[in-house]
């Protein structure tokens, strides 16, 4: 039985190697000059940057904005699909997933496409509308998977208690679902607020975010700007784990892996 | 007795037509949500069937796209296909292939050894397990780079490769561990009191019990590894390499859409959509069965 244990050592090492190590490097490079002497300077070019602050803070809230939207349009349709006696539930589960299996890259081009046909400007309000377009299925999938699994003999007990509609909702489905409502939150929330490639696109690199910034430190900025960028890749780190801390890891985890 | 029973009949009969509106707008709530998440998609799969630059601008119904696609010459204009597109392509299923099988041999291994493991240090890996999944694909792109910086390493094919085991990995993991819960810890001890070797019992027991954990845990790296854009464009160096995804968005970037990628994407939706539907039938049948 023992012996078996040392199986997982390659991967220990692998870990070790490409996930700590990493890790541990953009920690080390955040805290240092070019030329490798420990500073603060990074952080300070930061937090006196006016327009970086800005974007910062304006990345945050379009990434609120998106999940609260998604929350409000996937969790009927959750509800619906998981609840209603519709004819077609499996079909209607496959083409709310399926969206999620094609590229996020054509998906938000073929969405710039459709504004373009239509001659809407790109811009924020673009911006918002694309995001919710590609994340929408990750929140639907995680609450209806949720809402599925609930045991519906409590319903009806709440029924027979003497509960009406609204408040078997607020009392039972509602706290019922919490766990698939926090998963959901943090798959929308994690990449919104973290991409680059979405806004870029979305409107023609109109609008600048946070993601982008750390882009553009390492892409265009050429080895001086590398110990900025990775000064802000750490506060991106800090938010991403606050985040992951307050939601609920193992359920995100399982739901992830079912996609 | 008669007026009790025909109000007997008008309350079930309101209840049946509150439930019938209720369907309804549910009904028509959903298809509003789908309309909205295809209409981008159909537009794209309809102008697959029009030659123009742009889309919206429907030049007449034709295949041309599709056979330019496929012979990679455009006969009309006299002009090749980007030869990128294909190039991008060939790495894309390249890279997913090899890190899927990479992942799944070194996933598998790690989950039969954190199974034996005691809680504490389960625990421990578990963690370092999760780091790659919850970290967005910008923070493993750029904690590649600077390692690979670090280490003196150029990067190209080789270092794509690794970062996609990096992500790919630990759902792996995940999706083997149920199957060793499930699975009778004394089969393997039995196999090798019988004479089995280590290597023979592994062949012969362990892996046909965790052959369906294997398979979903490569089908899904295969997926992950197809769609990544942000840990594949911070590894790929800048020495030509490209996937489908970094070759679209430079492809963006530059203006204007390569037309041929418009049947590509229909292609590939087509078969996502059959390959849901298979799959959903399949598994159907064995909650059944």
């Amino acid at each position: 039985m023992g012996s078996r244990r040392t199986w997982a050592w390659p991967y220990v090492l692998f870990l070790v190697l490409f996930v700590v190590l990493p890790l541990i490097l953009i920690l080390i490079y955040a805290f240092t000059n070019p030329q490798g002497h420990f500073t603060l300077q990074n952080f300070v070019q930061f937090f006196s940057t006016i327009g970086a602050i800005n974007t910062f803070i304006y990345s945050l809230a379009i990434a609120l904005i998106t999940t609260i939207i998604c929350l409000l349009l996937g969790y009927p349709a959750a509800y619906i699909m998981a609840t209603a006696e519709l004819k077609i539930p499996a079909v209607m589960a496959i083409l709310f997933i399926l969206p999620m299996w094609i590229n996020f890259l054509l998906r938000t081009l073929a969405t710039v496409e459709l504004f373009n046909m239509f001659g809407i400007p790109l811009g924020e309000g673009a911006l918002i509308y694309g995001m919710c377009y590609d994340f929408l299925p990750f929140m639907i999938y995680p609450i209806y998977n949720t809402l599925q699994k609930m045991d519906r003999s409590l319903i009806e007990a709440a029924h027979d208690l003497g509960a009406n509609r609204r408040e078997v909702f607020t009392k039972v489905i509602l706290p019922l679902s919490a766990p698939g409502i926090y998963s959901g939150i943090i798959m929308v929330f994690m990449p919104t607020v973290s991409t680059f490639a979405i806004a870029e696109l979305l409107t023609r690199n109109k609008i600048t975010l946070f993601g982008s910034l750390i882009q553009r430190a390492f892409g265009e900025g050429g080895l001086q700007m590398w110990n900025y960028g990775a000064a802000l890749s750490l506060i991106m780190l800090l938010i991403i784990g606050l985040t992951s801390f307050f939601g609920n890891n193992e359920d995100t985890e399982s739901n992830r892996s079912i996609l | 007795m008669k007026q009790q029973l025909t109000n007997a009949q008008q309350e079930a009969r309101r209840r049946q037509r509150d439930l019938t509106l209720r369907q309804v707008a549910a009904h028509t709530y959903l298809w509003f949500l789908l309309l909205l998440l295809y209409a981008p998609i159909l537009l794209i799969i309809v102008f697959s069937f029009t030659k123009s630059k742009v889309l919206g601008n429907w030049t007449g119904f034709t295949v041309q796209l599709y056979e330019n696609l496929f012979t990679g010459y455009d006969s009309v204009a006299q002009v090749h296909v980007d030869p990128n597109l294909y190039h991008s392509l060939f790495y894309t299923l390249l890279i997913a292939v090899i890190a899927a099988t990479c992942a799944t041999l070194l996933g598998t291994l790690a989950a039969i050894g954190i199974h034996n493991m005691r809680q504490k240090s389960r625990n421990a890996i578990q963690f370092l397990n999760s780091i790659p999944m919850i970290n967005p694909d910008i923070l493993t792109g750029i904690s590649l780079f600077l390692l690979f910086v670090f280490l003196g390493i150029s990067r190209g094919l080789v270092t794509v490769i690794i970062a996609h085991i990096v992500f790919c990995t630990p759902y792996v993991v995940l999706s083997v561990l149920p199957r060793l819960t499930k699975m009778n810890p004394n089969i393997y001890e039995a196999a090798l009191d019988l004479g089995a070797t280590p290597g023979q019992a592994l062949r012969k027991v362990l892996v046909p019990e965790l052959w369906p954990g294997m398979i979903s845990g490569f089908i899904l790296s295969l997926t992950l590894s197809i769609d990544d854009f942000g840990v594949t464009f911070f590894t790929k160096g800048s020495n030509g390499l490209e996937t489908l995804s970094t070759f679209i968005y430079a492809d963006a970037r530059k203006g204007g859409l390569t037309p041929e990628l418009r049947p590509l994407f229909s292609l590939i939706f087509l078969t996502i959509l059959v390959l849901l539907v298979i799959m959903n039938i399949r598994s159907r049948k064995q909650t059944k069965k």
